[in-house]
């Protein structure tokens, strides 16, 4: 949980500084050197991150080059998050929460019927946001793969139980992160309510990027 | 609690010649592709104590559905696969159920192997009499394979690995299991609708042997027992029964119009 940012980052001298409302998509480029600061405003809110080549978007997040590279499940400062290239397509310079998932993926609305049953089908899910914010760039389905839960808490144990368990977020805790190239990175500020991972209760984010 | 079936359970399963549809050898470092139809079942043999078989798969009407390895994790509460469990597509339906199994572990975190990940542990290779480069990747097997199935990087999620045992410490590290070598270990993976499946057969990422010398392993396809009403893998949880509603669903009103392509 080292920062690795000399830089003092002052919110009063971002380029950009977005309330992101509780369950709504986001997407944005973010040019080679931009810092983009996630901040969890109310705590234990799950963030779902994808990031993609800005110039040429197959070249996108890839979950597992990015735990086998660093050799940890678990994000944190100085994890570099690879793509399915392997390039480094942003960096994280500082943490303060400690650790972010990137095994359990992004909740839908066909998994959330199968999760907690068929009558919770139609509830709002992380996926519904990611198409409709990708639609814009002619993206769909395909372009989705396993993704980042910034904020979100998943052990795995020494049998392979894999849980969903209170976060150990709180409120004002943030990640910031460097883009190494020019990237498009995707948010779906979860709407999840069936699970500990929102405490039950989908919280606005605030997003901030520096030059 | 969800019940887990234990892996000394295992009911193994002499395949009667009569129920072959096919079967070969697929040698190290090779790839393979085909489909899977529904309640068929494919066997992948390790026949010398592979160092790891990387496989993708879709829905094979549909490609634009296809495995899912962060919910087959997250709804069956495990990161390491065994008999008893289902492969989940991201459509909340059951690609694979996982009726037999004799392995010592198979790994869904990490991934294939790459051309810099191959690299940093064997060096550079070069192309051989045949063609072929020494030192084959399985991300550019599986390129090479969806690429016949005019499929690109666009349709690459991340994969399972068979015959690999990963393990997480509690501070997030990854540990290879060198215990997952396990000669005449097989799996059984029963499709729940007709499945394209995509095998690379080169070591695992993380497998520590610092040379190239992935084994071979037996692919068969054979016509398994259907489904009955207690089956163990579509009765295993609440969750398995729900997935295996949305997949008859699906297979009930599958399309079938005039010009529909498979």
């Amino acid at each position: 949980m080292t920062a690795i940012a000399e830089r003092v980052l002052d919110p009063t001298q971002a380029v950009y500084d977005y309330r992101l409302p509780a369950r709504q998509p986001w997407s944005k480029v973010i040019q080679t050197g931009q810092i983009l600061r996630i901040v969890d405003l109310e705590g234990n809110q799950a963030v779902d991150t994808l990031i993609y080549n800005a110039a040429d978007t197959s070249e996108r997040y890839s979950a597992p080059d990015t735990v086998v590279r660093q050799g940890n499940i678990f994000i944190t400062a100085g994890t570099q998050l690879i793509s399915n290239a392997g390039n480094v397509l942003m960096t994280v310079l500082n943490d303060t929460c400690g650790r972010h998932d990137t095994l359990g993926g992004a909740c839908s609305m066909e998994s959330n019927s199968v999760r907690y049953g068929l009558h919770k089908k139609h509830l709002h899910a992380c996926v519904e946001n990611y198409l409709l914010e990708l639609s814009q760039y002619g993206m769909n389905k395909r372009d989705l793969v396993s993704n980042i839960n910034f904020f979100m808490n998943v052990p795995v144990s020494g049998d392979g139980t894999l849980e969903i368990v209170d976060g150990i977020s709180e409120a004002g805790k943030y990640v910031d992160l460097r883009a190494e190239l020019p990237v498009m990175v995707l948010i779906s500020n979860c709407p999840q309510i069936n699970n500990p991972c929102n405490a039950y209760n989908p919280t606005p984010v605030r997003l901030l990027i520096w030059d | 609690m969800v019940a887990i079936m234990n892996a000394t359970e295992t009911n193994a399963t002499e395949i009667n010649p009569e129920w072959v549809v096919w079967s070969e050898k697929l040698p190290g470092g090779a790839y393979w592709h085909g489909v899977i139809p529904r309640w068929q079942t494919l066997r992948i043999t390790d026949l010398a104590g592979s160092q790891g078989v990387a496989m993708i798969c879709y829905n094979a009407e549909r490609p634009m559905e296809r495995l899912n390895v962060a919910d087959t994790a997250k709804i069956q509460f495990n990161a390491f696969l065994h008999q008893g469990q289902v492969l989940y597509s991201d459509m909340g339906r059951v690609l694979f159920s996982i009726t037999a199994d004799t392995a010592n572990g198979h790994d869904l975190i990490c991934g294939c192997s790459t051309t810099e990940s191959n690299r940093a542990k064997y060096g550079v290779g070069e192309y051989n009499k045949f063609g072929q480069n020494d030192f084959n990747n399985s991300r550019d097997q599986f390129l090479k394979a969806l690429g016949k199935w005019g499929m690109c990087r666009r349709d690459l999620m991340p994969n399972v690995n068979f015959f690999s045992r990963v393990t997480v410490t509690p501070t997030g590290g990854l540990q290879y299991m060198s215990e997952s070598a396990n000669p005449g270990a097989y799996v059984d993976l029963r499709a729940e609708m007709n499945v394209l499946v995509v095998i690379s057969n080169c070591p695992h990422v993380l497998h520590p042997a610092p040379h190239y010398r992935p084994q071979p392993v037996q692919l068969t396809g054979w016509r398994s027992p259907a489904p009955t009403a207690d089956d163990p893998c579509r009765t295993a949880n609440e969750e398995a029964i729900r997935g295996f509603v949305n997949t008859d669903s699906w297979w009930a009103q599958r399309p079938l119009a005039p010009g529909y392509i498979l």
